[in-house]
């Protein structure tokens, strides 16, 4: 249980693959123009995520240490391959608007890297645990950095929301004010490095409070013994 | 009798930051009048709004980093950068482009990096782009000079403009710009792109209302007012001659380059030295002593690369003029250069 517990902790916050390891920078600034987007994303690199840290985890024994990343390579492009026709046949419209960056996910750092740092020295269900809770800690940063930048850029939320959750979804969209001209470089790429620095920083921020809160709490007062001589 | 003993160093220099400030903000006044006399004084609403959101935006950020506050707004940079934002945005642009741009230029581009002395990109200019980019609409809005507006801007029209969008009679921007057949007049370097690509030759655009027979209509006593400018800026040793030499040397020769091999598609070298912003950028922006170069050699290269750069974007590239992309990309080119270009010390080996 404390393993477990210990994996949610790294995957969503300490260890947080979009904040803190900063994998995947690429599809993370890339994508995210719009929450619908980044979620599309989001869900994709955990399945991946999950399902190639299973798969490795099971067959570790077998794999030889001299050659474990090209098979890594192998398994993981064989399931994004899977993921990128599911995407093809079901959410179609999704798959030609995130266009290259499915394919892409192959080459996703945080992908090979938790086959190499987790799944390849833990059992499967650890494994598996570890792949959904690093996606879903990437998905969360994905998702945030999303709704900020359709709020800034477009002044909506969940616009196309239907592309990725079929047609009843068109009543999710949200437009929270309407302007002649929109800030459009938060759609952009500077806009994506801004808005994530400020992710960063303020992560940083809370984890700097925090710390400085624990200080002080265990921090004691020493009491002056001997006397202090005043001239 | 007695003297009054004082610790070295014994000679003093003015060339502190504040005097410094202080006399570029000075030097831009003779620009800035010629700004005014052909386009109205709308520009000056923009300066106050600009310095005063840069004041606003410096003292925040100060007193959120836990900084002094007087002593650095006392230094008159934030000054410096909202005056020169203010003088390169379109002068009837809407009043919150300004507002935005100088915000970003302090809090992100200059107290993010840690203020005064440590920011990378010229703010100014990183603002600029910001803008540009993001409301292009807005950001070329130049009207034309007084001297050829259909529909003439006088009175209270520059505040009704700025505040609201539209001239007190409610003629909006666009229909301002149109001249007497409904045609749209852009700026001079704006007009002549936009004929060349339309098969003109250079000669057949000059010929345009906007000219004045070699570069634009008020543009060329604009530029005048900011080299004037910038000589005294040279003259104060406020800057050094390194940079703007450079930079309109460069430009100088490849538009000439480019004119002497086809003078229908390229303009003369003195339509690129008296358009848009170069005598600005010349001396005003691109010898930001924070962001340049620090080298001997390297100010040189540093001027010589921003004046090809800005032949290459106004010759070829997507935008009308490129001071602002350009001085950027030398900024990031800095660090490199002062690494390659740094002075050989005394008895140590050459190289780097």
């Amino acid at each position: 249980m404390q393993q477990y517990q210990e994996i949610i902790r790294n995957g969503l916050w300490k260890n947080n693959p979009g904040l803190v390891q900063l994998l995947g920078l690429c599809p993370l600034l890339a994508t995210s123009s719009s929450l619908t987007n980044a979620l599309g994303l989001g869900f994709a690199t955990m399945l991946v995520l999950a399902s190639t840290n299973g798969v490795i985890s099971l067959f570790r024994q077998h794999i030889p240490n001299e050659i474990r990343i090209p098979v890594f390579v192998m398994i993981i492009a064989s399931v994004v391959t899977a993921i990128e026709l599911l995407m093809h046949a079901y959410t179609f419209a999704l798959y030609q608007s995130l266009g290259i960056f499915i394919p892409l996910i192959v080459t996703n750092c945080i992908v090979i890297g938790r086959a190499e740092a987790f799944a390849s020295k833990n059992a499967v269900l650890p494994s598996v645990f570890d792949g959904m809770m690093m996606g879903t800690g990437f998905c969360a940063v994905l998702a945030t950095l999303g709704a900020i930048r359709e709020i800034l850029g477009q002044g909506t939320l969940f616009d196309g929301a239907d592309l990725l959750l079929g047609s009843w979804a068109t009543v999710l969209r949200i437009e929270l004010y309407q302007a002649d001209s929109h800030f459009l470089l938060a759609i952009l790429p500077p806009g994506a490095f801004l808005v994530l620095g400020c992710l960063i920083a303020a992560k940083n921020a809370i984890e700097a409070r925090r710390k400085a809160s624990q200080v002080q709490k265990t921090s004691i007062q020493r009491a002056r013994v001997t006397q202090v001589s005043s001239n | 009798m007695s003297f009054r003993i004082a610790s070295s160093p014994h000679q003093h220099s003015l060339a502190q930051t504040p005097a410094l400030m202080r006399t570029v903000a000075l030097a831009a006044v003779p620009g800035i009048a010629a700004q005014v006399y052909f386009f109205g004084y709308a520009v000056l609403i923009q300066i106050v709004l600009a310095v005063l959101t840069a004041w606003a935006s410096e003292a925040a950020m100060l007193k959120l980093r836990g900084k002094p506050v007087l002593v650095r707004l006392k230094d008159h940079s934030a000054l410096v950068t909202g005056l020169l934002l203010a003088i390169a945005i379109p002068a009837v642009a809407p009043w919150w482009i300004v507002v935005l741009g100088t915000a970003f230029a302090i809090v992100v581009v200059k107290q993010l990096y840690g203020g005064l002395g440590h920011n990378l990109f010229n703010p100014a200019m990183a603002a600029y782009v910001l803008l540009l980019i993001s409301y292009p609409q807005q950001m070329t809005s130049w009207l034309p000079p007084t001297q050829l507006q259909h529909h003439a801007v006088t009175g209270a029209d520059p505040i009704c403009l700025v505040f609201s969008g539209y001239s007190c009679q409610g003629f909006s921007v666009a229909q301002i710009k149109a001249d007497v057949d409904g045609k749209t007049m852009a700026t001079a370097l704006d007009t002549l792109r936009n004929d060349l690509t339309s098969g003109k030759t250079v000669t057949e655009s000059l010929q345009q209302p906007v000219f004045d027979g070699y570069a634009g209509l008020g543009w060329s006593w604009i530029n005048l007012g900011f080299l004037l400018g910038g000589l005294f800026l040279l003259q104060r040793k406020v800057i050094q001659w390194r940079i703007p030499v450079a930079l309109l040397g460069s430009l100088t020769v490849l538009s000439l380059l480019a004119w002497l091999a086809d003078s229908d598609r390229f303009a003369s070298p003195l339509f690129h030295l008296f358009s848009g912003g170069t005598m600005l950028a010349a001396f005003f922006i691109a010898t930001d002593p924070v962001s340049a170069s620090t080298t001997t050699k390297g100010r040189l290269i540093y001027g010589a690369l921003i004046g090809a750069l800005v032949f290459v974007i106004r010759s070829f590239g997507g935008y009308p003029d490129g001071w602002a992309f350009a001085v950027m990309l030398a900024n990031l080119s800095v660090p490199l250069i002062d690494a390659y270009t740094k002075p050989r010390a005394y008895g140590h080996r050459p190289g780097i």
